[in-house]
């Protein structure tokens, strides 16, 4: 009896020491995985620095942020719905919409019942088409939690619905000159696309300030745990006491909010608003969360990938513009990066995966040195 | 046939020293089994000895972490459920594994459609070979019906239909009777008699203990993962089939105390619920109960008696029909979240699926319900929340790494635990307990229940459901019987025997059944 403890004891020993140092080289290779995006990111930024001299200088820098930034303020939107489980097809079409909105209360609002054409502040306009997009948003979240519809499809249906809206307001046309007119006290809005505070431009700074905001929602408010948990296990969460539907809806509306905040920056950069623009931005929306790391199962993502995937996108785009690809091998050579940021993903899963049952039984076999020997102990007067 | 009976002594299939380590639990510790042709061998023990897990290697759903399995007297690895399926062994879960959206034939011959040049269905074949094994089954099912619309004791059937069509030599009954009724029983047994009298081998796993010895030839006894004993089933009653299950001293797992009782915290008066799956039926029927603070109540049903729908009720997840709850006199009404917030909290029975987030940590797990309490101005203070989260650990004795550790490297036991400190941590008055032990090993079983009285000396209400008779003798102070949605007893701790209750809940169920027609 006391032989098989022995040997018992050495075994579950042998075996623990061999599954932490398992769990350890795995959660190296985790670690190296994780910052893939960065290498991707590290590597682009080299690659195109050696080909073009024109590439790694301030001034294209700052003008791919910018870029950057349109994607990723709707990307951070995006990122939200995702985490929760879902996905937002609109935003694209209140991109237009918003810039729309914009053009048409910057022309100035004709109100027949006391016949005079108001002009609203810079400040109001942004408002108002900031809270267009929160309504649009909203209307996706209500449809999800209330009446059940699919995010996808709900979404969808908005993608039209919006975009037809942008359409109908507009007739079609392009809003000219933005900018306004010192006589009727609108001036200012092309700041949002033009102004340089601190050497930066503004839609930069938009893009950093929510970041910011949006990295503490998840991470330090009771909201960010909730929007993961429901991501995770919308049922538990449900079952816990959570109020999963406030979530939900919160998230499209943030969603929607982004998708109209980004209209904006685009109509100011433009000084004109045209109905059909944003189209298919959700889609470059959806591929930075994805290549930021984000399931689409929800539950997992974080703003540092999603901005990282934002910058993966959009240098990408710019640079192969600089070195003279052609636009077909362009949209040829995102598609190819998606995947591979997937399939890479799916690998660091795994390690992942492998990596916690490794250390589980590396603690396990630790915690319980003298039950290892039980079985063996109680077993025996049956056999 | 005839060959199949010459052999009939040498085992057709066997488990040779089985071992299996999932995440952090040991389900298996050397595990050896001989399934011999012609007869049925029943597998005892109790939830989380480890049943299940062996019939999942046998049936090669999942593969040995150590050890082997022989089939025919040769090692075989097999690839998987479809594969052993070839070779002649297929398998009923526990869980049903039908698609509702089809028909019943369409089920019973998914993934082996009978197809004319391999390439189009035969419809006829199907028809004929689906109509004759469900005449020997139920004589009223007809095919065309989709599975959704059937009864679980039907969709059971089917299952069990499906098995049958494979013709296998080896064939494993995963609680193939929980959901059929006292006559549904009676035809399976009789459709068993005539398969082990063609030479097929049946395993066979229930919680119905008596009803499992009738039909046992041979009976094997798992308890936390360990083989503890095999007999021929002549030689075995129950009395010696329990004693093998639990194995100890039962003062060890379940000691004596006295209840302080204070005032009334929980009363149900005449509450029905109507089944979510049928909502013809009512699956609570009026009933009517109080649990005072510093009370441990435990509901004894089985699967399908009504008891997960009761809870889930109080706890807000399931609309009543009619009838009230009160906690502290005061109308219980609103969502999962206000009676959360007014101290009615439900630990539930799916851990996996209700209770637990997978991707979150222990800690963030313990926390979730109490989020708010830890807020100062907007966010979440860190370092109150996890102090709480570190006392609670403790408390609830969960054996982790930290708070940082993924809910998914903790034994299903301390899984357990964390679910219940969550419950915990949002400072209840009653706490409700759906199957606490469910998936549970046996140590971490009496930390359950040890965690369970030490709530109720706090002054908590604490009522729970079983459907282990061990637990609901023991346990509770005081004792309700559920059956098919009705209280049929309230009893004081000790005043009912073993045999008494189970015979209580048996005719119970038959006379139910009876006038029902």
């Amino acid at each position: 009896m006391a032989d098989t403890l022995t040997t018992d004891h050495a075994a579950v020993l042998r075996q623990r020491r061999r599954a932490a140092a398992e769990a350890r080289r795995l959660k190296t290779l985790n670690s190296i995985f994780e910052l893939r995006a960065f290498i991707a990111l590290g590597v682009l930024i080299i690659v195109f620095a050696l080909l073009s001299d024109s590439f790694l200088t301030v001034d294209n820098l700052i003008t791919m942020i910018k870029h950057v930034a349109i994607n990723a303020v709707l990307a951070l939107g995006m990122l939200l719905v995702i985490l929760k489980g879902g996905i937002d097809l609109s935003v694209g079409s209140i991109v237009g919409l918003s810039g729309v909105i914009a053009g048409e209360l910057l022309q100035g609002v004709h109100l027949s019942l006391f016949g005079v054409i108001a002009y609203p502040p810079v400040w109001a306009v942004v408002i108002l088409c900031i809270a267009a997009g929160t309504v649009m948003g909203s209307i996706n979240g209500l449809l999800i939690t209330r009446l059940n519809v699919a995010p996808f499809i709900a979404t969808l249906g908005m993608l039209y619905v919006a975009r037809g809206a942008a359409l109908l307001i507009s007739g079609g046309t392009t809003y000219p000159k933005l900018g306004g007119d010192p006589s009727t006290h609108n001036t200012g809005f092309d700041w949002i696309g033009g102004g340089r505070p601190l050497g930066l431009p503004v839609a930069i700074w938009i893009m950093i300030i929510l970041a910011v905001v949006v990295a503490v929602l998840l991470r330090s408010t009771p909201f960010g745990r909730w929007l993961y948990a429901t991501g995770g296990n919308e049922r538990a969460t449900e079952l816990t006491g959570v109020p999963v539907q406030r979530v939900k809806v919160i998230v499209y509306m943030i969603s929607g909010a982004c998708a109209a905040m980004s209209g904006l920056i685009i109509a100011s950069e433009l000084t004109s608003a045209a109905p059909q623009a944003g189209d298919s931005f959700e889609l470059n929306a959806i591929a930075a969360v994805v290549i930021g790391g984000a399931a689409l199962s929800g539950g997992r993502g974080n703003v540092r990938g999603t901005l990282v995937g934002a910058l993966v996108i959009g240098f990408l785009a710019d640079g192969l513009v600089i070195v003279g690809v052609s636009t077909f091998w362009q949209i040829f050579i995102k598609g190819t990066v998606i995947i591979i940021a997937v399939i890479l993903d799916q690998t660091q899963q795994r390690f992942q995966r492998r990596g916690a049952a490794a250390s589980a039984v590396a603690v396990a076999t630790a915690d319980e040195p003298e039950t290892a020997g039980e079985p063996a102990a109680t077993g025996t007067p049956a056999r | 046939m005839t060959a199949a009976r010459d052999t009939a002594t040498t085992p057709v299939l066997r488990a040779i020293d089985v071992t299996k380590v999932y995440g952090g639990t040991q389900a298996l510790k050397g595990v050896s089994l001989d399934i011999v042709p012609g007869r049925v061998m029943v597998l005892f023990g109790e939830n989380g000895a480890g049943k299940s897990t062996l019939m999942k290697i046998l049936s090669a759903v999942e593969s040995p972490t150590t050890g082997q399995v022989e089939l025919d007297g040769r090692v075989v690895e097999f690839g998987s459920a479809r594969d052993a399926a070839d070779r002649g062994i297929s398998i009923i879960h526990q869980e049903l594994s039908l698609c509702s959206n089809l028909s019943i034939q369409d089920n019973l011959f998914l993934g082996r459609e009978r197809t004319r040049g391999g390439v189009l269905v035969d419809r006829a074949a199907e028809r004929s070979a689906a109509a004759t094994v469900l005449r020997r089954l139920d004589g009223a099912l007809n095919p065309d019906l989709m599975v959704g619309d059937l009864r679980l004791g039907q969709q059971q059937l089917v299952e069990i239909a499906r098995a049958l069509l494979q013709d296998a030599r080896i064939l494993i009954m995963d609680e193939p009777t929980s959901a059929l009724s006292a006559p549904e029983v009676a035809v399976l047994f009789q459709v068993i008699r005539e398969l082990t009298a063609e030479g097929v081998a049946i395993v066979y796993i229930s919680h119905h203990l008596e009803e499992a010895l009738d039909i046992a030839d041979d009976v094997a006894v798992l308890r936390d993962g360990s083989m503890v004993a095999t007999a021929a089933a002549a030689d075995v009653d129950l009395a010696w089939v329990v004693r093998k299950m639990v194995g100890r001293d039962q003062d060890d797992l379940f000691p004596a105390r006295e209840p302080k009782l204070g005032p009334v915290a929980l009363e149900i008066v005449e509450l029905s619920v109507a089944d979510p799956t049928n909502p013809d039926r009512l699956a609570v029927d009026g009933v009517s109960l109080t649990v005072r603070a510093g009370e441990t109540v435990g509901i004894y049903g089985l699967m399908g008696s009504g008891r997960t729908e009761l809870l889930e009720c109080l706890a807000g997840r399931l609309h009543a029909d009619s009838g009230e709850i009160r906690l502290y006199g005061e109308p219980v009404v609103g969502t999962v979240r206000r009676r959360i917030q007014t101290g009615l909290t439900l630990v539930p029975e799916d851990r996996q699926r209700d209770g637990l987030v997978q991707t979150m940590s222990v800690g963030q797990n313990l926390s979730l319900a109490a989020l708010t309490g830890f807020v100062r101005r907007l966010f979440v203070n860190r370092a109150k929340e996890r102090a709480a989260v570190q006392t609670m650990i403790t408390d609830v004795t969960v054996k982790t790494s930290g708070p940082d550790a993924p809910i998914g490297s903790l034994s299903g036991g301390n899984q357990q635990k964390v679910v219940i400190g969550k419950a915990l941590m949002t400072g209840p008055r009653v706490l409700l307990l759906d199957e606490p032990s469910r998936g549970v090993d046996v140590a971490a079983k009496a930390d359950v229940f040890e965690l369970m009285a030490r709530q109720a000396e706090r002054g908590l209400a604490v009522l729970f459901t079983t459907s282990e008779t061990e637990e609901a003798l023991h346990i509770p102070d005081r004792l309700l019987v559920l059956v098919r949605g009705r209280l049929i007893a309230d009893l004081r701790a000790g005043e009912i025997t073993r045999d008494q209750l189970m015979s209580l809940a048996d005719s119970a169920d038959t006379t139910e059944e009876v006038s029902h027609g």
